[in-house]
């Protein structure tokens, strides 16, 4: 944790959350099935490349890494308005999230995003049922049953992790997109092999790799917030309404308890305290 | 979003289907009343639909001072434009410093677009709520009397308590089960307040082809006793001793998420942060080794017992009575022990 109660991400590690795999792998049922491109982002530190690839692996068509210093400390809403800045420079029919996180499991990201491109939101979307140019029709689960729903595109879907089964990253694709990497990933190697390397020579040779990597297709696109022109009092920590007051570890509350032996008589005797207690009836 | 406002209401959005109203949002009726009562203002309650106006008097009887009610044709099913476009106007007029809903599927697909709509802020999933002062480290300047947000995070090792400074209302929505149930009170008055809104077709954008609902199997909230078995347990077939035990005690069986995806038993069933949240006056825990997640549904129960032949399990950690053995020959002996005394 962070001395402000925020998360400190630079010491997690960057995983693909569970039900993001799960908006992936629709996605590309949508691609197989009625063809189509797809655009994963992912806002993140510079190590969220990973993410990316695994995601061209398993077959997206393109990558982009939000990455800034500025999106620090974003909560929910700071960050729906940061995606929904880079969303809004791509053209889309369809937007997929997970519908929720691991770590904060506050399944808010995804409404909060529609609401801010102003799309349909269906939330805990289990199966695509339908596609057609103009709509789309998918079955959500709500609790206690299901329900069908068709709404007009352009929407945003929140997946389940039931929805389906991820794929796994494909041979072929990861062997083509393997060496693929975000501009500071060149820069990083670059000054790793090139430890006297002046900043300017850095920048030269970056300049000339990144044109190799684009020339192959292999360069990650990398945004920060300037390039999806967001407006920086909406991000970060002055985006953010919600701060941490406080953070406690849980400690398990001791509890006056008893050790019952495992005999017939121990056993007969907490019935009866029980019983006496008006615990049983 | 709105301006702090010390004096305005506190709000609970009173979700129903089919006039209907769900659970959760009673639940927090006490609770909302408490924190009412604590900044000395009304509590609110907030019903929209059609024809739903005798829930107005329920609410009411739960606690409520006064309820807004929203009544138009178009709200008749919930829908997320709809009822957020009402509910943001709604804000917009009355300044409520605080709004919160159940964290049903509703409540947790409508929430954050309102939020987002009102650039506010919202705090997901919370267990519990309280009314407490924050000093910004900076400027040492003390906020007084905001809503604490409290929640679990990171797979319950932690808990959280989220504040609001400055960008209201305080928003939050909350876990259903984790608050008692209040009596209704016939004697209590209140105020209804008929909102004229104007909802327009527009903001239906979905079509409604099928919908299907089913009662779950079995009610575990309602259920003063529940036994539960975990994977411990072992198999399906050997899952009969906790309808056994739960049968002589006129209670209901329940399952940990790990017994639930082994087919032990249906998912109606489950206990713990993915499955119901009980608070029961017994709960009797066979086989189950007490992971967090699943402690979070069930630590609240006024007696727990524990069976499990690991003397380390994390349940033992929140058991009143345990027993370190085989469950094979201790829920037996617990079964004839009920049986001879009653």
């Amino acid at each position: 944790m962070n001395d402000d109660g925020t998360v400190k991400r630079s010491a997690l590690p960057a995983i693909f959350n569970p039900e993001d795999l799960n908006a992936l792998e629709m996605a590309l049922q949508i691609k197989d099935k009625f063809g189509g491109h797809i655009t994963v982002i992912t806002m993140g530190l510079p190590a969220a490349s990973d993410i990316l690839r695994d995601s061209l692996f398993r077959g997206a068509d393109q990558a982009i890494l939000l990455t800034d210093r500025r999106c620090a400390a974003s909560d929910t809403l700071a960050t729906s308005y940061i995606l929904s800045c880079a969303v809004k420079k791509l053209d889309y029919d369809i937007v997929l999230c997970g519908r929720q996180a691991i770590d904060g499991d506050t399944a808010q990201v995804g409404p909060q995003l529609a609401e801010k491109l102003g799309v349909t939101q269906i939330t805990y979307v289990e199966e695509l049922t339908e596609l057609n140019g103009k709509t789309v029709t998918a079955r959500r689960n709500i609790g206690n049953g299901f329900q069908q729903v068709k709404a007009t595109l352009p929407v945003l879907l929140t997946v389940t992790g039931d929805a389906n089964e991820p794929r796994v990253a494909a041979a072929k694709k990861m062997m083509k997109c393997k060496n693929a990497c975000t501009p500071i990933e060149v820069e990083q190697k670059i000054k790793a092999e090139n430890p006297d390397a002046e900043e300017a020579d850095v920048k030269e040779l970056a300049e000339h790799k990144y044109g190799e990597l684009v020339e192959k297709g292999l360069l990650i696109k990398q945004w920060d917030l300037d390039a999806v022109e967001a407006d920086l009092s909406w991000c970060g920590m002055s985006g953010s309404p919600t701060k941490v007051h406080r953070i406690q570890s849980v400690v398990l509350a001791a509890k006056e308890s008893k050790e019952i032996e495992p005999n017939e008589k121990a056993v007969s005797d907490m019935i009866h305290e029980l019983i006496a207690d008006k615990i049983i009836a | 979003m709105i301006e702090v406002n010390r004096k305005g209401e506190v709000w609970v959005f009173a979700e129903q289907h089919n006039g209907r109203l769900e659970d959760t949002p009673v639940e927090l009726m006490s609770k909302a009343r408490h924190l009412a009562d604590t900044l000395g203002v009304k509590l609110a309650a907030l019903v929209l639909g059609e024809g739903v106006k005798n829930l107005a008097t329920k609410l009411i009887q739960y606690g409520a001072d006064k309820v807004y009610l929203a009544e138009h044709p178009l709200l008749r099913t919930y829908q997320t434009n709809s009822y957020a476009k009402v509910i943001y106007d709604l804000i917009h007029k009355h300044t409520p410093q605080i709004v919160l809903y159940g964290a049903t599927v509703a409540g947790r697909d409508l929430a954050p677009r309102i939020a987002s709509a009102t650039k506010a802020g919202l705090t997901a999933d919370c267990t519990d709520l309280q009314i407490g002062d924050h000093e910004v480290a900076r400027d040492k300047k003390v906020h007084k009397n905001l809503l604490f947000q409290i929640r679990p995070a990171f797979g319950g090792n932690i808990v959280a308590t989220i504040i609001n400074l400055d960008r209201w209302p305080q928003m939050a929505t909350v876990r259903e089960g984790v608050m008692p149930m209040p009596e209704p009170d016939g004697k209590r008055k209140g105020k209804i307040v008929e909102e004229k809104v104007t909802p327009a077709k527009s903001d239906l954008p979905l079509e409604i082809l099928e919908e299907h609902k089913r009662e779950k199997k079995v009610d575990l909230k309602a259920a003063r006793i529940i036994v539960a078995g975990g994977a411990g347990v072992g198999s399906k077939d050997n899952f009969r001793l906790v309808w056994d035990l739960a049968n002589c005690l006129g209670g209901a069986p329940a399952a940990t998420r790990a017994a639930v995806d082994l087919g032990f038993i249906d998912h109606d069933h489950q206990v713990g942060q993915t499955g119901t949240t009980v608070r029961p006056s017994l709960y009797i825990a066979v086989g189950i080794s007490g992971a967090i997640q699943h402690q979070a549904g069930m630590s609240q129960s006024q007696k727990i017992v524990a069976i499990n032949n690991d003397p380390n399990a994390p349940i033992f950690g929140v058991a009143h009575y345990k027993i370190i053995g085989d469950l094979n020959e201790v829920v037996p002996l617990m079964i004839k022990s009920v049986r001879e005394k009653s």
